[in-house]
């Protein structure tokens, strides 16, 4: 195999210094671990590399993919009226997830890659692998109905403004996959917020609203299914009465704990069949992801655990306060409800942006979980706090960690 | 790590005060499975505060009532954790014992199996290299020309900065060739050695009665100076300086490293003479790291020693390193100067207060998973590698290393010749190889302290490792992974990226004068990013001795 790739390269290497190397070299070491050997320092090196270290976060990510697609079509079907239970239609559910979650991975990339590849090549160095995980993470952080051209946009923003003016990979101050979540939350809010958009297929979230299908509902898809004889998707179908799409976060704004299990159950909330972001809905999805990047030694355990401490303390303190519907509901259905635990696996614990010594990720942690928790109940124009108080911290990161030395360096000192 | 631990338990009494209350309070319909975990969570978290918090407590009576530390430790977990641990082996009580947790050993193939007799290898050719002595400059004056005969312990060169100095012939025999590298910077001065070696006599030194300075001047007049290495820099030691302390240790934890108790066996006398020595050299004290590793205690040599402070140090690697030993034993302010010895090189002192000669021998072992068969060798500094690998080696591309596999010193062509204060050579495979997905699923087994890969599950398990990198040089990414292969309270990362924009008060107070190459070699085996920590860590090293 290694004459292969000898072969390959001899052959097919473009001249240095051109758009084509670049990409040639990304490729060709994607597919061939290079051949370098170890020159002025030890002699042998450990297997671990930033690849395989992004790759295994990407692992991780997978089962959050798979019931994020199967949610999409969840939901849209919940709000139709038609297959309501969990295991009911499940290839109409993936078809449909699948149809609206492949147009976002694949701009995603594109824009995001393009811009990385780009970049690298007027740098002069090989491309690197920090677009793997923010390019896996940005698809399921977003609505499923998310206009491409702002996605798009957005990403273009966040790499090239969040992280190429920064120097790229290893030295961005905020995440990246945040950012660009950001950009879309300030830049057009009406796509990522309030009740409207996180069912997908209709036009407007009201009642009485005709389902929208195009060629591959209709055509490509029912084709098959009408080959092996399963149910179609049906158009004309219109939003049921009753359903407003609203997530638990947002009823539990308007009338706290109570408001939210009128319309979902504990269990529903647990496995993710609510709307909302693709990715972040399926607790025990998330959570095993969590355990992988924790029991592979890829995630700080420091960060997750602190952050749940910092949530659950700011919770109970509202709880003692109670002054108003969304504060008095228990601290531990708390996390029932939103993000917290996708942002404390996969956003917090990006290594870059956040606080870089031991002790340092422990505040860091703790005040994510104090500050989210506050924005998702004090604020009514964000229903949910993780992005912003991660941004927030992001931000706060290098300070912690200055203090953390100055204590070290102090130490140091005061031995003289 | 406990201390966090005791403080996020601390930071818990609100969790105390609210639970119960909510818990109770939602008891009934809405108290479900999960609350329950949480009441049991809750419960540890109290009982393990408790216990943190007593443990803390019963520290600082301790320390009131004057308990030395490092035997007991104070701490009523020292017995919890013996459970755990096992129990110190008999010959460590009442001993200071330094346990340490940090660090990894990369298991190697190509040890020594059977200790067998020691192969004496007397070469045709040795040579003197002036790049082993760090801190020189690359053109040292000589004392003799090409074609003049030396005896072994005949000064050759000295340095022009500190002409005192004299730097000794290992050997007898005639020089025959000045090599020179780069700069015309002289790298090797080759000798033809008699097939017996003579002795140049060294006249008696009293060192009872005599003077230090007059001590100093025998020292760097019959070549023994080089021998001693000073902190901070890792360089050879500057004799206008008294040392605060002294440091030896008397054990190697790197990779395939030999073991000391053999390298002493038979020269105790010599070792004891030269700690004497040592002693005199300094109003401190002269400290010996001792290895507690093993259930046997190490060689009576260094439990026996007179006139030192003994404390013992189990652990993987670095633990071995003196500079880790500095660090738990009298840490370094950034005004302190010590000095560092090499077992090897403290029983050449001896030798030559003991018997009168500068005996330059070296017990090397010849390891790695490229040699035929890995055994122990005696022989002297400087003596040629090509003439001692001959016809030991497997085919192959091989990688000859002047020491351990993280940091020791490539050698390769015709002049190898082996290095001073070496105590080992490690020959493995080149990894001159391309890999498909390899970054991904690995065609051969291959060290990593990783959990990403499943060796953690395999205990045992040994490795060839070849000199792939095994990925490309990247920016810092993945944090916190330095510091738990350095049993140190330093901060490796920020240390290098204020090494990186020259930053000279952040790489002073970050604690640069403590640490040297073989300190965070183990954390630049680890790199995720291939980071070359050795190279900046040097380079940080030089520019701070610049600034001074």
């Amino acid at each position: 195999m290694s004459n292969i790739a000898k072969n390959i390269k001899d052959r097919l290497e473009p001249k240095k210094g051109t758009l084509a190397h670049t990409a040639f070299d990304a490729f060709f070491t994607f597919l061939f671990a290079p051949n370098k050997t170890t020159s002025d320092g030890v002699h042998i090196r450990d297997g671990m590399d930033l690849k395989r270290t992004m790759v295994h976060v990407v692992i991780a990510l997978q089962l959050c993919y798979i019931v994020g697609t199967y949610n999409i079509g969840h939901q849209h079907f919940t709000a139709l009226g038609l297959h309501e239970g969990f295991f009911e239609a499940i290839h109409l559910k993936l078809a449909y997830g699948l149809i609206q979650l492949i147009p976002i991975f694949i701009v995603t990339h594109v824009v995001g890659l393009g811009i990385e590849f780009f970049y690298a090549f007027k740098k002069g160095h090989s491309v690197e692998e920090g677009f793997l995980v923010t390019g896996a993470l940005i698809p399921l952080i977003m609505p499923p109905d998310i206009p491409l051209w702002i996605l798009g946009l957005s990403v273009a923003f966040a790499v090239i403004l969040g992280k190429e003016a920064f120097g790229g990979t290893g030295m961005n101050v905020l995440n990246i996959a945040l950012l660009s979540r950001a950009f879309i939350f300030f830049a057009y809010p009406t796509t990522i917020a309030g009740d409207q958009v996180w069912v997908s297929g209709f036009e407007t979230m009201a009642p009485g609203a005709e389902v929208t299908y195009n060629w591959f509902h209709t055509g490509f898809f029912n084709g098959i299914f009408e080959a092996v004889g399963w149910s179609l998707f049906e158009p004309g179908g219109t939003i049921i009465d009753g359903f407003t799409g609203a997530t638990p976060l947002g009823l539990a704004y308007e009338g706290g704990w109570e408001a939210v299990t009128q319309v979902y159950s504990e269990s529903q909330m647990l496995w993710g069949a609510i709307p909302g972001s693709i990715g972040e809905t399926s607790k025990p999805a998330v959570l095993i992801g969590a355990a992988f990047i924790l029991i592979t030694g890829i995630a700080s355990w420091r960060i997750m655990i602190s952050m749940i401490i910092g949530a659950a303390g700011m919770a109970m303190i509202m709880n003692a306060w109670g002054a108003s519907p969304f504060m008095q509901v228990p601290w531990y259905y708390q996390f029932y409800m939103g993000s917290f635990f996708f942002a404390m696996a996969f956003m917090a614990t990006d290594p870059v942006s956040a606080a870089s010594t031991n002790r340092g990720k422990l505040i860091y942690g703790l005040l994510i979980g104090a500050v989210g928790m506050i924005v998702r109940v004090w604020n009514p124009a964000y229903p949910e706090g993780w992005m912003l108080s991660i941004l927030l911290l992001n931000v706060f990161a290098p300070l912690i960690d200055h203090y953390v030395l100055e204590s070290n360096i102090n130490k140091r000192l005061k031995r003289a | 790590m406990k201390h966090y631990i005791s403080k996020i338990y601390l930071a818990l009494p609100f969790l105390l005060v609210w639970f119960p209350t909510y818990a109770i309070a939602q008891g009934g319909s809405g108290f479900s499975w999960g609350s329950y975990g949480l009441v049991a969570a809750a419960v540890i978290a109290v009982l393990g505060a408790v216990v943190v918090v007593s443990d803390n407590l019963l520290k600082v009576e301790a320390k009131r009532s004057g308990v030395d530390l490092k035997s007991s430790g104070g701490s009523s977990f020292s017995g919890i954790n013996r459970l755990f641990k096992g129990s110190l082996p008999k010959y460590l009580s009442g001993q200071a014992v330094v346990e340490l947790s940090k660090g990894y050993n990369i298991p190697l193939k190509g040890e020594i199996k059977e200790q067998k007799q020691i192969e004496e290898v007397h070469t045709k050719r040795y040579a003197l290299q002036p790049p082993n002595y760090r801190g020189i400059r690359p053109i040292p004056k000589l004392e003799i020309e090409e074609g003049a005969t030396v005896k072994a312990g005949d000064p050759v060169f000295y340095d022009k900065s500190n002409p005192d100095i004299k730097y000794a012939s290992p050997i007898s025999g005639e020089f025959v060739e000045l090599q020179r590298g780069a700069k015309r910077a002289i790298t090797n001065l080759v000798f033809l050695a008699d097939k017996e070696t003579e002795y140049r006599e060294i006249p008696n030194f009293d060192i009872e009665n005599q003077a230090r300075a007059d001590l100093k001047k025998h020292l760097m007049a019959y070549g023994c100076w080089p021998l001693l290495n000073k902190r901070p820099f890792d360089v050879i030691a500057d004799p206008s300086e008294d040392p605060k302390n002294i440091f030896i240790s008397t054990f190697d934890t790197a990779p395939l490293a030999l073991d000391m108790n053999i390298a002493v066996d038979g020269r105790e006398e010599d070792f004891q003479k030269g700690l004497d020595v040592l002693n005199k050299l300094t109003d401190g004290t002269v400290f010996l790291g001792l290895d507690g590793r093993n259930s046997t205690p190490p060689s009576k040599a260094f439990t026996d020693a007179e006139g030192v402070q003994k404390i013992y140090f189990r652990g993987p690697h670095p633990a071995g390193n003196v500079g880790v030993q500095i660090h738990h034993i009298e840490p370094l302010s950034t005004t302190d100067v010590v000095w560092t010895l090499d077992v090897q090189n403290v029983i050449t002192l001896g030798g030559v207060f003991n018997q009168n000669k500068f005996i330059a021998d070296r017990i090397i072992a010849l390891v790695g998973a490229q040699v035929e068969e890995p055994t122990l060798i005696k022989t002297k500094v400087g003596a040629s590698l090509n003439e001692i690998l001959d016809s030991r080696l497997q085919e192959g591309d091989n990688r000859i290393i002047n020491g351990n596999v993280l940091s020791g010193e490539k050698k390769e062509g015709d002049h190898m010749y082996l290095n001073a204060s070496s105590n080992q050579i490690t020959v493995i495979p080149e990894g001159d190889y391309y890999e498909p997905f390899g970054w991904l699923i690995p065609n051969k087994l291959r060290p990593t302290v990783s959990r990403t890969y499943p060796n953690f599950l395999i205990p045992g398990l040994k490795f060839k490792g070849d000199t792939n990198t095994h990925g490309e040089k990247r920016a810092f990414v993945v944090t916190g992974q330095y510091e738990k292969l350095l049993p140190m309270d330093i901060y490796v990362q920020h240390l290098m990226k204020a090494i990186m924009i020259n930053d000279f008060e952040r790489m002073e107070g970050l604690g640069i004068s403590e640490l040297s190459e073989e300190d965070v070699a183990l954390a630049e085996f680890a790199c995720t990013s291939k980071m070359p920590l050795q190279k900046l860590l040097r380079e940080g090293l030089d520019y701070v001795k610049s600034q001074m």
